[in-house]
């Protein structure tokens, strides 16, 4: 059972940098700020190559959908050990306004093309942290889902996974195919080597546009504003109980 | 705003691309063709899909003959400025500047979440783990070529990755022992049947490699080590017998390339020792490590004594000819001087980052430390160093990339003692800035403060190298000059000449010369001071050297004239800063960088304060050794020598009462 796996990796404002809201209050300054694969995609594109060493699957191919500079996370994801890449070229200017939905409705597209057997996603990402994609395409697809999965192990034509949710672990099975959603426990992402990075460049990368795919990316949302969070005000001593529960009926909450 | 530069053919105003279709590296046969940037969008995005064939770049750009020039520092003894160096040169093609700006990302990640810098100090060693890492990542091989399993890294790129190995001072010297000394001689002049053996173990790091010159009677004074090899009567085999000191890698390095005399014969029926490059397997028998050396700072690198007890090594070992040992280390340690500049750089960026963070949090007086004029300063100061080690550096890797067979030899020793020292003082300030905290070993300043404390001295004293420096360059004056010298000193017998060279001495005597070079011509026009300036300094070093050749003519290298020495290798330090940062400067300024007037900025100050600098050692130079207290601090010294010690009486002492 030789499975052929899908992989989205976004490209995102690295988790290191410190986030300023744009002047004009619609969004976050993106500008000569360092960029790198969101985090749960690296994870994402660490279990299918895991998945391809262990010879579960025979292909990862590594999908993003996003502005040229795309190409450079396909790159980092063929560098750890995808085999092919594809870039769905999303115009700089569109990129804020690209929606869940709009990816869902790419990667099930491209799921009837290529004829995946398997898609991984990260469970959400971290500039808009929707955590809708793996869902919606799942859904599109009438495929089953696996989210927030902290453990994938194969059993015939079908996946255990365990998922982390609230109350704890939860393990379920899931006919092939499916879509999963990595999480954070899932494992421990490897470092791209340099010989591999060199390795990656031969490795092909298909672009194409979301019209080739008949998916149309007019927002269904629009960005009313943009603000930091509030600055954490001083707390203040009180010296009873009694004076506590004034003090908070007269802030109103309770 | 982007003022028309002469040096393009198109006035164009918006950003240029540079590379964009242009496969040339490192063309500087004519300048506006070089610039003559294509600015058609050809592929302003990346290609629609990437060619499975095989990546060619360096084959096409063998096909591109590279341009052979002349050393630039040493002709600068002659006045000589070769004004190809102002087009800071372009290197990598756009595959390769995408592929070292790919690689860079890990390597970044790698030492920021799995080096644990405070621990390989505290334990005075790398774990095992961290070093499996870098091996895996591709570290030990970037220089290796990749048919030998190595990543086949030029210069420019080796230089860039120094940046960030740098975040570890003992990883960085573990990383450069290996590859930039221990291996290198392989790679320069070792045999193919040499490089088959053993470059691809060395590569992916299973076998590790260390450099063994120095001893305990030999540091700086190379030539004179006592390490023997003696050949055997069927003249197969070496025996090799002797210690070394100091090894970096040694307590474990599987090859080492050992220096060894080894004796000649002349035809004279004479013996001559000479010395001579061994490659040295741990395998062969008879070597031996002491203890790891405990150590001010790199305290994770492994230092020790590595002992040889007739060391049996296959003739076949020799690494490039019997006898020619001493030039085979100089080529070495040449090679890989360059790179200090650009890891000292990385450092020191960081370094500044963490300062400031402190400077903008923290109040006195009212005020945030980075309000006030001292602090800035230090700044301010700082980031023009950073400008001109960075500037250096690169340059030097992009000649080194760029040219055939270049001579970079004094280029980057200038480097090397400009960085080091740089590394050293500006660390200091940047832990000053702290305070306290700063001293506090849970802040990571003390501890890149120790470990930079050992670039002022290993891989050639910065003493011995501003010697190199100056003497390097004094007899490519000197062998050219002969004459101009010989009749500077004998001016009754040379009457013509001496009225000739008589204006021109008269000029430069009026601290006048005639700036004749036009290198304001090959410069952005915003720089065009800072070009006077350079020109200006130029010129006067030119004066400098035919005086310290008339004064102490074959003498020049005698102990004692080497502040004179020193002085011109200063003097030349601060030239190539200088062209170096108005270089790159000008070609930010035009390729359009973002804060590139910033940079105008740092490249004209420094230029400024460089060429102050310079002026005052050429007037120390004028004036003599009387006057400029040279003579005076020497027999000051002398007493003290004598005495052993500390000669004037104590301040309490009394005569009378």
């Amino acid at each position: 059972m030789s499975l052929r796996v899908l992989v989205g990796v976004k490209r995102v404002i690295d988790y290191a940098v410190k986030i300023r809201v744009r002047p004009d209050k619609l969004g976050v300054v993106t500008d000569g700020v360092k960029h790198s694969m969101n985090p749960f995609d690296e994870i994402a594109i660490e279990e299918a190559v895991r998945l391809k060493e262990k010879k579960i699957a025979k292909e990862v191919v590594a999908i993003s959908c996003g502005p040229t500079q795309a190409q450079e996370t396909i790159r980092t994801a063929l560098a750890m050990g995808a085999d092919r890449g594809i870039h769905v070229e999303i115009p700089a200017k569109e990129v804020e306004k690209l929606e869940p939905l709009h990816v869902a409705k790419i990667m099930a597209k491209l799921v009837e093309q290529e004829k995946a057997d398997l898609v991984v996603l990260g469970k959400q990402a971290i500039d808009d942290d929707s955590n809708a994609t793996a869902q919606m395409t799942a859904a599109l697809l009438d495929w089953p889902q696996a989210t927030f999965a902290s453990k994938i192990e194969k059993t015939d034509g079908e996946l255990q996974v365990t998922r982390e949710v609230d109350g704890g672990l939860e393990i379920i099975k899931v006919k092939l195919p499916a879509v999963v959603s990595a999480d954070l426990r899932l494992n421990e992402p490897r470092y791209a080597t340099l010989p591999n990075i060199m390795k990656a460049k031969k490795k092909k990368i298909a672009k194409m546009k979301a019209a080739d795919l008949g998916v149309d990316t007019s927002p269904h949302f629009e960005v009313l504003d943009v603000a930091d969070p509030p600055v954490r005000e001083a707390g203040i001593k009180v010296e009873d109980v009694d004076t506590l529960v004034t003090k908070l009926k007269d802030a109103g909450r309770i | 705003m982007l003022l028309p530069c002469r040096l393009l053919s198109s006035v164009a105003p918006q950003r240029l691309w540079v590379g964009l279709g242009s496969r040339v590296t490192g063309s500087v046969n004519s300048l506006t063709s070089f610039r003559a940037i294509n600015t058609s969008p050809k592929d302003a995005s990346t290609p629609a899909v990437q060619h499975a064939d095989e990546e060619n770049t360096s084959t096409e750009a063998a096909k591109l003959k590279k341009p052979k020039r002349a050393p630039f520092i040493k002709n600068l003894f002659l006045g000589r400025f070769d004004k190809s160096v102002l087009e800071f040169p372009e290197v990598l093609d756009q595959d390769q500047h995408e592929l070292l700006h790919e690689m860079v990302v890990p390597i970044e990640r790698y030492f920021l979440e799995q080096v644990d810098g405070p621990k390989i100090d505290r334990d005075a060693k790398i774990p095992e783990e961290t070093l499996q890492g870098l091996k895996e990542l591709g570290l030990f091989g970037q220089q290796i070529p990749q048919e030998y399993g190595g990543l086949g890294l030029g210069a420019t790129e080796y230089a860039r990755i120094a940046e960030i190995t740098s975040l570890d001072g003992s990883i960085a010297v573990t990383l450069a022992a290996h590859q930039a000394i221990g291996l290198k001689g392989i790679l320069i002049c070792g045999t193919d049947a040499q490089k088959e053996k053993y470059l691809p173990q060395l590569a992916c790091g299973d076998w590790t490699a260390a450099f063994c010159l120095t001893e305990p009677s030999s540091g700086s004074d190379a030539a004179s080590i006592q390490t023997r090899a003696t050949l055997s009567d069927d003249g197969k085999t070496w025996l090799i017998n002797g210690s070394k000191i100091w090894i970096s890698n040694g307590g474990f390095a599987d090859l080492m390339t050992v220096f060894a005399k080894t004796t000649e014969i002349l035809p004279s029926g004479e013996k001559k020792d000479k010395v001579t490059a061994f490659i040295v397997e741990r395998s062969f028998g008879g070597v031996s490590s002491g203890p790891p050396e405990d150590k001010l700072g790199i305290r994770g690198s492994n230092t020790c004594e590595v002992f040889f007890d007739n060391t049996p090594v296959p003739a076949e070992n020799v690494l490039g000819e019997v006898g020619g040992g001493f030039k085979v280390a100089m080529n070495i340690l040449n090679s890989g001087r360059f790179s200090m500049g650009s890891s000292g750089a990385g450092m020191l960026k960081r370094l500044l980052s963490w300062s400031i963070d402190h400077a903008v949090n923290r109040k006195q007086f009212g005020n945030y430390l980075s309000e006030f004029a001292m602090i800035k300063e230090k700044f301010g100061r700082m980031s023009a160093n950073i400008y001109a080690m960075e500037s250096m550096a690169y340059l030097t890797a992009g000649i080194l990339d760029g040219q055939e067979d270049p001579d970079c030899s004094v280029e980057a020793a200038i480097v090397k003692v400009f960085s080091s020292e740089g590394a050293w003082k500006w660390c200091s300030e940047c832990l000053q800035v702290l305070g306290g905290l700063g001293y506090m070993k849970s802040y990571p300043f003390e501890r890149y403060l120790r470990d930079a404390r050992i670039l002022l001295i290993f891989e050639g004293t910065n003493e011995i190298l501003r010697l190199f420096i100056g003497l390097s360059g004094l007899q490519t004056a000197g062998g050219e000059l002969r004459e101009v010298v010989q009749k500077l000193r004998n001016p009754l017998m040379n009457p013509g000449f001496i009225i000739g060279k008589g204006i021109e001495r008269f000029r430069q005597q009026k601290d006048n010369p005639k700036l004749d070079l036009d290198i304001a011509g090959h410069l952005h026009p915003t720089l065009q001071p800072s070009a006077q300036l350079l020109e200006y300094c130029v010129k006067r070093f030119q004066y400098s050297v035919e005086m310290v050749l008339a004064k102490h003519g074959q003498a020049v290298a005698a102990p004692k004239n080497q502040l004179d020495v020193a002085r011109l290798a200063d003097c030349a330090i601060d030239l190539y800063a200088m062209t170096a940062v108005l270089s790159r400067a000008s070609r930010a300024y035009c390729i359009g960088l973002k804060n590139a007037a910033h940079e105008i900025q740092l490249a004209s100050v420094f230029s400024a304060e460089a060429a102050e600098r310079i002026k005052t050692r050429v007037r120390d130079l004028e004036i003599g050794p009387v006057q400029n207290h040279d003579d005076l601090y020497s027999r000051i010294a002398d007493a003290v020598v004598e005495n052993k010690g500390y000669v004037a009486e104590h301040p309490l002492t009394r005569t009378f009462w």
